[in-house]
């Protein structure tokens, strides 16, 4: 898909002949998220949608409580310093953004009163500055009211180095000023077509100022409020302790009417997944049962007791097969994988070309991941075979027998290819987890038949996911042939995800293997085209250099995306939920309620 | 008696020290990082993990990050979770008690099982009481505590839905309910864990009474005529359980480990559940603190031991 293509779909949005969600899904199949989908339609002046949620109760409160089951529990609730998941949604119980994103990839106003857009004035047609008006009324839970020196507040807490906030990378480019009490200016140092990111959706909670001017940089650790956040949300703090549980009651002044539904919650940490889910689908001790990474058969099986529902949210999570463009078998200047070798089989064209014929995708979904998974080719920029949904990608032993033959791979006596003396033999490694071990198996099965000797390996996850930089087997140094782990495109830009595979980010010696690009995968004209991305002042070129980008990597098979991992929780029948790819589980706790 | 106190704990000192050394050693050489979340985050730059290592003085060599763990130590200053962002003791003292509802319920109900059981047995040994109750303590502590635990939580909170098995450590709610409800989740953990433990007392119990219940001053109380209670409680019983005090008090630390398991399948927020949460995430401060503290059980539980069986045994003499 080029820019001119790009523009016409745009068009078609703007003319009413393309629903929205379908403009969005397209470009999801080219590796674009649904967040930038929704912002290329915002610049172009495609009104924002305003999600509509079917909300039933008529009162605040009398909903008892709601009891959530988190197999990761939350060890602290300062969204500035939340390093996992668990501790944003934590926090996203008391603290709320500005706007979130829901599944659609829809901007949804949360403590403003609209989305800033070209139309409204809060969108500066050239990009460089957009103006974020607060919804009047709000109060923080002592009763203070939030105004405008509470974001300039966060904007200065989070980019000061010596906080050491997690989301210093969302704030540290821009300036915020003031204009009236209830009004800021977030202004850009450069043309940024993705505007809503800094006050926006995980990573955008607001703090009160009150309550952490005293505790900047760094004596941020030391402030009471990190135990006992004081918020705008729809529940205010009762209890805490550190990776157990988290306890709010209902704020009775929240700034939404007849909301929440609840009179309390209760977030629930520790155990593992499966009993969560036991405890959600099959005795509904718990309300909501938060992702549950559990085999699709055990949970159809909890499912069958008619107690509670599987949500499935489809996101940005991949499951791929990474390739490995260096020679992990040499060693260079102290370190394997020197991005001066080049792999000695999978340089091979045909050895990639072959390798993506051989995963068995259908299988793999059928067997393993059935609802949690789902076979891609995402990544595969086809017009025509992007309209069937089953031909994106292709299992054909015969086809990679054919391709090996082709490419001079001769079988030798014991049935394993041979070229040039070198033997085809790959080692391929994955974090330990049944699912992903049981994917090894499907791909060497498929290998073996195409005369590819596949050894298999598995690391701990603790090890594997580690940046240790003493321990050979992490997925950074990627000292293997072949490497299957998920990655998602979890941020709502994908500008950084698409750093993984620029030269100056190569994973090496020299930045302690710090670097994004694991698969030492180089190509000047990617390199170019990205950096032409970043400085491309105009949204749609933009998404078309991305769009460009991704079809490099994957025509040259660097990565077999193998399927698509969605969001997958549990929840009784009766409750009635908000869930989104591309926010927080409780980005819109303040609609749940209970059926009667 | 004194001066061998002072000496023990005068050992206990070295063998303090020599236990934070090799733990802090083998966690500083343990691959994992506390904030590998960070550095696998893209959007999350590289100097935000980078400075907070160096916050945390991550970055020093061990010798020096041991040094300033011990002299903080020593002035009562446990260290600050990496991970939490509180100080470690704040974490510790919040569930501490909660294992020590737990442990202590469940040695109690081992203790109710195993004295009258093994008592009872041994005075008849070989009779049908004595066989079924071998059988079941075999089975009892043959069984780990993970399996009887997911069989408990199988049988009377899925099948029967009698029990929740969700640990709740605060209940709302007051009086009688409160009660109620605590008893009611507390069930399952405390009989998984009291009848493990019940099981393998039950054994000592029988075998130390066997080996009392022979000897001839027993013949010569039961020829003066005493009831055959008295017999049993006051003179076989007391010189029996010398031997089982000591174990109990020896035990005391292994239940505390074992403890962690249980503490995992029923959501139990004690030390246990703490320690494993912090292993995951290479949370090392809470990681010392609570393995120090599993240190200090150990060789206090042994000097109790000690102690107690020069008082209950005055053979024993101290030098």
């Amino acid at each position: 898909m080029d820019e001119r293509e790009l523009r016409g779909l745009i068009q078609s949005v703007k003319a009413g002949k393309l629903s929205r969600r379908a403009f969005v899904r397209r470009l999801a199949a080219v590796g674009l998220t649904a967040p930038l989908a929704t912002q290329l339609l915002a610049q172009a002046g495609v009104a924002n949608a305003n999600s509509k949620f079917d909300y039933k109760p008529t009162k605040r409160g009398g909903g008892g409580t709601l009891k959530t089951l988190f197999w990761q529990g939350a060890t602290l609730l300062n969204p500035h310093f939340a390093v996992g998941t668990k501790d944003q949604e934590g926090s996203r119980i008391f603290y709320e953004p500005l706007a979130a994103w829901d599944n659609d990839g829809n901007l949804v106003p949360i403590l403003v009163a609209e989305i800033p857009s070209i139309e409204n004035d809060g969108l500066a047609a050239d990009g460089m500055s957009v103006v974020w008006k607060l919804k009047p009324g709000v109060q923080w839970h002592d009763g203070k009211p939030v105004t405008a020196d509470d974001l300039i507040f966060n904007w200065e807490f989070a980019c000061d180095p010596a906080t050491a906030s997690v989301t210093i990378g969302s704030y540290k480019e821009i300036s915020v000023e003031k204009i009236d009490t209830l009004s800021v200016r977030v202004r850009f140092p450069k043309p940024t077509p993705f505007w809503a990111e800094a006050f926006v959706g995980s990573r955008g909670m607001i703090i009160p100022k009150h309550l952490f001017d005293a505790y900047r940089g760094e004596k941020s650790r030391d402030a009471p409020a990190n135990l006992h956040p004081v918020g705008t949300g729809p529940y205010k703090i009762v209890e805490f302790k550190p990776g157990d549980v988290v306890k709010g009651m209902l704020n009775p002044h929240y700034h939404m009417p007849n909301r929440p539904f609840f009179d309390s919650i209760e977030m629930k940490g520790g155990g593992d997944a499966v009993s969560a889910a036991r405890a959600v689908l099959q005795t509904g001790e718990y309300d909501y049962a938060w992702n549950l990474q559990v085999e699709d058969e055990i949970l159809t099986r909890l499912e069958a007791g008619g107690k509670g529902r599987v949500n499935i949210i489809p996101g940005g999570a991949i499951e791929r097969i990474q390739l490995n463009s260096a020679d992990p078998w040499t060693e260079v200047d102290g370190e394997r994988a020197h991005i001066s070798t080049k792999h000695p089989l999978l340089s091979d064209p045909a050895v990639r070309q072959a390798l993506a014929m051989l995963v068995d995708r259908a299988a793999i979904q059928d067997h393993i991941y059935g609802r949690t998974g789902t076979a891609t080719g995402n990544f595969v920029n086809n017009p025509e075979r992007f309209r069937s949904k089953n031909t994106t990608w292709e299992f054909n032993v015969d086809k990679a027998n054919a391709v090996l033959d082709a490419g001079g791979w001769a079988r030798g006596t014991d049935g394993i290819r041979v070229k040039g003396g070198k033997r085809l033999k790959l080692v391929f490694q994955t974090s330990i987890n049944a699912p992903r071990q049981k994917t090894q198996a499907i791909v060497k099965q498929a290998c073996q038949k195409a005369g590819i000797d596949m050894e298999l390996k598995s690391v701990t996850a603790s090890v594997f996911f580690s940046s240790d930089v003493g321990n050979p087997d992490t997925y950074a140094k990627f000292y293997c042939d072949l490497q299957m782990y998920n990655t998602g495109l979890g941020q709502p830009d994908p500008q950084l995800f698409m750093h993984q595979y620029v030269s100056w980010e190569i994973s090496n010696k020299a930045n302690k293997w710090q670097g994004r690009n694991v698969t030492r995968w180089v190509s000047s004209a990617y390199d170019d085209t990205l950096r032409a991305a970043e400085s491309e002042l105009d949204p749609i070129k933009r998404a078309a250099l991305f769009i460009k980008l991704n079809d490099m990597v994957v025509m040259d098979h660097a990565v077999i995306p193998v399927v698509a991992r969605p969001l997958v929780s549990g929840s009784i029948k009766k409750l009635q939920v908000q869930l989104s790819a591309w926010d927080n589980t409780f980005w819109n706790l303040r609609e749940w309620y209970r059926e009667t | 008696m004194s001066q061998y106190l002072l000496r023990r704990l005068l050992i206990v000192v070295p063998s303090l020290l020599g236990i934070s050394v090799v733990l802090f050693t083998v966690l500083a050489l343990a691959p994992g990082d506390p904030f590998e979340e960070l550095a696998a985050n893209p959007s999350v730059p590289p100097e935000v993990a980078a400075a907070l290592r160096a916050k945390f003085g991550l970055d020093d060599p061990i010798p020096v990050r041991y040094a300033r763990w011990l002299l903080a130590m020593l002035q009562g200053n446990w260290g600050f979770s990496f991970v939490s962002r509180v100080d470690v003791d704040v974490l510790v003292l919040q569930r501490v008690w909660t294992t020590l509802f737990v442990i202590g319920s469940s040695q109690i109900l081992a203790l109710m099982i195993a004295l009258p059981v093994g008592v009872y047995a041994a005075t008849r040994p070989y009779s049908i009481f004595d066989q079924i109750s071998s059988t079941l303590a075999f089975i009892g502590f043959s069984l780990p505590t993970f399996f009887t635990g997911l069989l408990l939580i199988l049988l009377f909170s899925i099948t029967l839905d009698w029990l929740p098995f969700v640990y709740r450590a605060d209940i709302a709610a007051t009086g009688w309910r409160w009660y109620w409800e605590h008893v009611r989740q507390s069930l399952m953990p405390v009989a998984v864990l009291g009848l493990a433990q019940g099981a393998s007392w039950t054994r000592y119990v029988r075998s130390a009474v066997l080996d009392v219940i022979r000897l001839d001053y027993v013949t010569t109380a039961r020829s003066k005529g005493l009831a055959e209670r008295v017999v049993v409680v006051k003179h076989v019983v007391r010189n029996a359980l010398i031997p089982v005090v000591t174990l109990v008090a020896l035990q005391m630390p292994a239940i505390f480990g074992g403890a962690i398991v249980t503490e995992q399948i029923f959501r139990i927020p004690g030390i246990g559940s703490l320690l494993i949460s912090s292993i995951l995430a290479n949370d090392t401060p809470v990681i010392m603190a609570v393995t120090f503290v599993f240190a200090c059980l150990v060789i206090t539980f042994n000097l109790i031991a000690d102690i107690l069986y020069g008082w209950l045994d005055p053979r024993i003499a101290y030098r």
